[in-house]
């Protein structure tokens, strides 16, 4: 179980080596990201007119804030998504190592949609799953 | 995997089926009363289950010791179980009064209570930190159950802020502790810090403060503190009783298991962490609570100044010491319950009841509850015949023992201090003349409660031993 990941080497004089590519990649992923930035600065012609400054240069013209107060029920429903986003997740690494965990993990993983049953049964039963 | 080891699990395992079957049960009956009822029925089942697995003997770890079924934790889980029960009795009527009876009231409460079992039984500091986010997450919607009362709303925002905050310490401490040694495992850690020589390193005494952060956090230690009064304020009056024993117990059965069990050899450190703390505890939660007008507040300033005297157990680091703790927690939990109680009962549709004038004068009208209030009172005090002073007698009867002579000298003056804020409240209801008519809304549920907490601070006032033997036993074995 996670009692046996342990660290390579010694603990305690732990030399995080097996990072390093880590690290390079974090620093090239950050270069990627913004050499294309600062050389468009300094070698794009600078000519602005109102229209190329506006949103969408050759679409519909904006109307209004786009920071309005939108309805509450996209929040009930955004959480809902992630519960049973979330139990679709757990389900994929034990389908793939399910003859290695057999019946236990099977009985495991049925208390576990048991309980998102019970969450879904109220979610419904209360109305969280209609629109009006 | 060894299946046999999982009843061990039953009492926990059980708990959350009770708190999911009464999550469905709101959906099909109107009566609360109902889910309140099947909610006792609930923690009956799980402490007698608890009781005949310690009856027969099995105790022991579960999961490679990752979850300890022992003395210590099922002493923690009994204070659970007393929380719960007088809890859902005081609610009943106060939920309709404030008209936010929903069922999920009582499972959150569930949830709540199964998270501090798994707290107080974790061997591990991930079974820790599971068992502390239940509970904590369940108790930021429960401080923030009356939707529409804004103190409520901004009681469940501060707590949940502070509180994701104060769990990031936790998570920080546990990394740096798994980098150090290896594990997560606290008899682990304890032999890995021994055997490679952490003990004097300067990371391993970070991890710790971490740790005393997190956990200090939940009891409301002083630096770390500020959340409490909003709070307890702000919640409704019922979880404010829940929640000033429940999270505070748990966390000193966390403080206990990962300082006496993985930091056992550096009690020199955590000890000299803690005094300080303990002093600052004292003392802002006795002054402070001097200039409180609100009754909710006053008893959240004194909550604190509790969690400092209960502190001073831990510090001795013997096991005797842990002892005391664990009786000054169990005592407070009926007097600090009942307390809370009687605020509930001057809750009525159109007084909020909180006011220290609204108890002007009560013991004329109504002597009885006037009464009770003064037992409570005096308890918190430490005064005598009442179950208070034997918590603190023996807190700090410890402490002498183990040389912190100076630091009882202070926690006996603040305690003079706290006197006064406990007994203006007498003052208010004996020596005041009565304002307009108070109506006590009392029920049943209530009455139980009452009777239960009352008997129980008498009791263990007039009869210590009862309970210190009990709590000697379940420690020391």
């Amino acid at each position: 179980m996670f009692l046996c990941i342990k660290s390579v080497g010694m603990p305690g004089e732990y030399v995080p080596i097996d990072y390093i590519p880590v690290i390079i990649v974090l620093f090239v992923a950050t270069l990627i990201g913004l050499l294309p930035l600062v050389m468009g600065v300094i070698l794009r012609p600078r000519r602005p007119y109102p229209l190329k400054l506006s949103p969408y240069e050759s679409g519909i013209e904006p109307v209004g804030e786009p920071r309005y107060r939108f309805s509450v029920r996209f929040y009930v429903i955004a959480m809902l998504f992630v519960v049973f986003d979330v139990e679709v997740v757990f389900l994929y690494p034990w389908a793939v190592a399910f003859d290695k965990l057999g019946l236990f993990g099977f009985i495991e993983m049925m208390i576990f949609i048991f309980m998102l049953l019970v969450g879904y049964i109220y979610a419904w039963e209360k109305g969280a799953l209609e629109w009006d | 995997m060894d299946l046999q080891d999982l009843r061990l699990l039953a009492p926990e395992i059980v708990f959350i089926l009770f708190a999911l079957i009464l999550l469905l049960l709101d959906l099909m009956v109107k009566r609360k009363e109902v889910i309140a009822l099947t909610g006792l029925v609930g923690v009956g089942i799980s402490a007698y289950i608890n009781y005949r697995l310690v009856k027969m003997g099995w105790l022991g770890g579960v999961l490679q010791d990752v979850f300890l079924f022992d003395g210590y934790s099922n002493f923690f889980k009994l204070i659970f179980y007393i929380n719960l029960v007088l809890t859902i009795l005081i609610s009943l009527r106060y939920m309709k009064i404030e008209q936010t009876s929903y069922g999920e009231y009582y499972c959150l409460l569930f949830f709540a209570t199964s998270g501090m079992m798994i707290m107080a039984s974790a061997g591990d500091l991930i079974v820790l930190y599971l068992g502390l986010e239940l509970m904590a997450l369940s108790t930021y919607v429960l401080a923030g159950i009356i939707r529409r009362q804004r103190r409520s709303a901004e009681a469940a925002m501060k707590y949940f802020f502070l509180g994701a905050f104060s769990s990031a310490f936790l998570l920080y401490g546990i990394a740096i502790v798994y980098g150090l040694t290896g594990t997560t495992h606290l008899k682990g850690i304890a032999s890995g810090l021994h055997e490679l020589g952490l003990l004097n390193n300067p990371i391993t005494l970070l991890g710790l403060v971490f740790f005393i952060i997190a956990f200090g956090f939940k009891i409301a230690l002083v630096p770390f503190h500020m959340w409490a009064p909003d709070v307890y304020e702000g919640a409704p009056t019922s979880v404010t009783a829940f929640m000033s024993v429940g999270p505070k117990a748990a966390g000193f059965a966390v403080i206990g298991r990962v300082f006496f069990d993985a930091f056992a050899e550096l009690d020199i450190q955590w000890s000299a962490i803690l005094v300080p703390l303990a002093i600052l505890t004292m003392a802002t939660g006795s002054i402070l609570a001097l200039s409180q007008r609100n009754i909710k507040r006053m008893l959240a300033y004194s909550s604190i100044a509790h969690a400092g005297y209960a502190i001073l157990g831990i510090i001795t680091g013997t096991a005797e010491g842990l002892v005391s703790t664990m009786n000054y927690l169990m005592i407070y939990t009926f007097m600090n319950i009942g307390a809370f109680s009687v605020v509930i009962l001057l809750r009525r549709e159109d007084l909020l009841g909180e006011d220290l004038e609204d108890y002007a004068g009560l013991s004329k009208e109504h002597p009885v509850a006037a009464a009770l209030m003064l037992i409570f009172m005096f308890s918190l005090t430490g005064i005598p015949p009442t179950a208070g002073f034997i918590a603190k007698f023996y807190v700090f009867m410890e402490a002498i023992y183990s040389g912190y002579v100076p630091l009882v000298i202070v926690a006996v003056l603040f305690s003079v201090v706290s006197a006064f804020f406990y007994l203006r409240v007498v003052m208010y209801m004996y020596m005041k003349e009565p304002g307009e008519r108070v109506e006590l809304s009392m029920s049943g549920g209530m009455g139980i409660a009452l009777t239960i907490t009352t008997i129980m601070v008498i009791l263990l006032g007039i009869y210590p031993s009862l309970l210190l033997e009990f709590v000697r036993a379940s420690v020391l074995g």
